[in-house]
């Protein structure tokens, strides 16, 4: 093992016992590690009906038409993996690092590896993930897709996975995640590091799609080159049991963009804690981050902060949260900082019921008060993403303008 | 004597426990569009508002009959289902829902409607794809309002100063729909079946339709009813002070 590889470790496993700085705590002891292989899986649409289910709840295309490659997980293992475009590789991280040596130099780089107890047990226990790369100048509408899927109850699952989008490239990724219906307690530790080079795009779908019991740990960094864009959105509209997220991003070249949106529904039981961060390191970068909370009885912490550290920035942060009943929470916790005069950095924050004066509104047209209700609470978390496209866009819409809310 | 669509008796109503209503009597018959006049704050879109059901407004005495039905505690919906409509004065921002979609929900199913056309007529094409009321400038949203009115074709069209903060251009064009909205450019007398209830400051509307009967409220209470065109004129001439007298000399 080189000296490199060696410090890792070394790093890792001095950090295996340091609690994340937010979110409660996860006993890593209480998640099996050890699992089967699981076999092969040529054609996704000949899942069982229920897992099927689950992943297309999480925005995968199982039909892959709409795709320009793919790649599952179950458990630890990469069980399909369809690639459809040359310049847009898509493989298992684990094959990637052995043919693709120099991208150990992007590893763990974005993310520290010993930020806390899931970044070390990830490189400690790495399980598998995925490897994404758009070549210079590639590009395609259709999103690779990338599924992690948990099947077994009581396992841990820790990817790692790496995005490269070399200069001039766009690419589109959704990953989806869920859990089979059997799985009643699961943890899932996620790292993503994601690299937009110069003049690239990425633009970044994930959709949660957990369970009651499940913990999770996403810890995803990215790091954007001159004029370079990243575009994130995230839905979770599901059970969870805790998830805490703080996803960042650096925006080290001039006139980088990031945008995070992001769409939660906090159901009963649920402790969510999501932010997004963006570091505006080079001049005239920009960022935007919005997040809509909506409260059915979860608890939810919807954070945003924003740090300008180049001038002639901009950058603009929006929390929304919507209470639907008298039993859940909702904190909205916007931060701005900066040492330069010449940038422009605001945020709003609001949270409260639904006003009665629209629902009455609606009422007023003819339409009984739960539809109205419906309609607004749709209404709140349609987020029209400026730089997604629209096919991208009618996928996402399609997961939330169909999530059931009969039960809010 | 023509069928009555809505009948108001003795209506009192409070809000924040406030009674701003003190006993209220209007009748208006099938076919028969009403003038609402009166001062600022004397209660007028609080007796629309009422009529529609919105919450907030307790009716604490009296009644309101909509074609026969008693619907003083029907809520909203099933007051516009049963064909009352009202276009507000100052509707909310309906963020992440677009007007097209409010629209189709105002037409109910099944009902196959122009929404284009409609839109085009109201110079609303390009609002079809914005959300309802954001941004949307005062004569947008009394245009938006009309739209949807027409998408929903109401039996009782209730309107609240259709007019204000509408440009002269816009005027005429919201004249001509409202017509339309009452069946007024219908030729046949007979099958004028639609009613309204309109408030205006300005009467700009009697020069679009013919008005059946105009009524004043001033503090809470109907003070005058009568020729529209000539109330109007008294109130241009006397302002509404004189609307209280005229009522007085009325009862003796
Ligand atoms: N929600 C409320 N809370 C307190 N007072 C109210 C409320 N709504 C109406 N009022 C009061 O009731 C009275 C009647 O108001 P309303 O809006 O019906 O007047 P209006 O005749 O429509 O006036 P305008 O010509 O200015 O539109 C006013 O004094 C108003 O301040
Ligand atoms: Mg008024």
């Amino acid at each position: 093992m080189s000296r490199v590889a060696e410090d890792i470790k070394e790093k890792a496993r001095r950090a295996l016992e340091k609690p994340a700085p937010i979110g409660p705590d996860v006993d890593l002891r209480r998640y099996r590690d050890e699992v089967g292989e699981r076999p092969p899986i040529e054609d996704l649409s000949k899942l069982p009906e229920p897992q099927r289910q689950r992943m297309t709840k999480a925005g995968i295309d199982v039909t892959e038409r709409q795709r320009a490659g793919s790649l599952i997980v179950m458990d630890h293992s990469v069980v399909h993996r369809r690639q459809n475009i040359q310049d847009l590789e898509i493989l298992d991280i684990r094959q990637a690092l052995q043919s693709y040596p120099d991208i150990r130099d992007f590893w763990w780089k974005a993310v520290p590896v010993d930020a806390d107890k899931f970044t070390a047990t990830a490189e400690l226990d790495l399980d598998t993930g995925y490897f994404i790369r758009a070549r210079a100048g590639a590009r395609s509408i259709f999103p690779l897709q990338a599924c992690l899927f948990i099947g077994q109850d009581g396992l841990a699952q820790k990817v790692h996975n790496l995005i490269i989008a070399e200069e001039g490239s766009e690419l589109h990724i959704i990953t989806g995640c869920a859990v089979d219906l059997n799985v009643r307690t699961a943890l899932h530790v996620g790292i993503t590091e994601i690299y937009v080079k110069k003049g690239a795009t990425v633009t970044f779908t994930m959709i949660h799609n957990w369970g009651e019991n499940v913990e999770v740990r996403p810890r995803t960094s990215i790091v954007v080159e001159e004029g370079g864009t990243f575009i994130s959105n995230y839905v979770l509209m599901e059970p969870v049991q805790t998830i805490q997220t703080y996803p960042t991003a650096y925006l080290v070249g001039k006139g980088a963009v990031a945008r995070f949106n992001s769409v939660i529904v906090g159901l009963p039981g649920s402790h969510i804690d999501v932010g997004s961060r963006v570091v505006l390191q080079a001049p005239e970068t920009r960022a935007e981050v919005i997040s809509r909370s909506i409260s059915a009885g979860g608890r939810i912490i919807a954070r945003g902060h924003l740090l300008g550290e180049a001038p002639r920035v901009k950058a603009h942060l929006e929390c929304r949260g919507l209470m639907l009943r008298d039993d859940g929470a909702i904190s909205a916790i916007p931060e701005l900082g900066t040492r330069f005069a010449d940038v422009d950095m605001s945020h709003e924050a609001a949270v409260g019921r639904i006003a009665q004066e629209e629902i009455e509104y609606l009422m007023a047209r003819g339409i009984s008060k739960d539809d109205a209700v419906a309609i607004i609470v749709r209404g709140f978390l349609n987020v029209k993403i400026e730089g997604l496209p629209a096919e991208l866009q009618a996928d996402l819409d399609r997961v939330i303008q169909t999530a059931d809310l009969s039960g809010l | 004597m023509k069928k009555p669509l809505l009948e108001i008796q003795d209506l009192h109503v409070s809000v924040e426990d406030k009674e701003i209503l003190h006993g209220i009597d209007l009748v208006i018959p099938e076919g028969e569009t009403h003038i609402l006049f009166g001062p600022n704050g004397s209660g007028k879109t609080t007796l629309l508002n009422t009529i529609m059901g919105l919450s907030g407004y307790r009716v604490t005495q009296g009644r309101i009959l909509f074609d026969g039905q008693d619907i003083t505690h029907l809520p909203p919906y099933e007051r516009a289902r049963l064909g009352i409509g009202m276009a507000f004065q100052r509707p909310p921002t309906l963020h992440g829902v677009r007007l097209r979609d409010m629209v189709r929900l105002a037409a109910g199913n099944g009902d196959t409607i122009d929404i284009e056309g409609m839109a085009r007529r109201l110079n609303l094409t390009e609002h079809l794809d914005r959300d309802v009321n954001a941004g949307f400038s005062g004569g947008e949203i009394k245009r938006s309002e009309l739209l949807q009115l027409r998408a929903q074709s109401p039996r009782l069209v209730m309107l609240d100063e259709p007019e204000s903060g509408v440009d002269l251009e816009n005027i005429q064009l919201i004249g001509q729909i409202i017509a339309e909205l009452l069946q007024k450019t219908t030729h046949h007398h007979y099958e004028r079946r639609v009613s309204g209830l309109i408030i205006t400051h300005t009467g700009f509307i009697l020069d679009y339709l013919e008005a059946d009967r105009g009524h004043v409220l001033c503090n809470g209470l109907l003070q005058c009813s009568g020729n529209p065109r000539e109330i109007l004129q008294n109130i241009r001439q006397h302002g509404y002070e004189e609307c209280v007298t005229c009522r007085v000399l009325q009862r003796i």
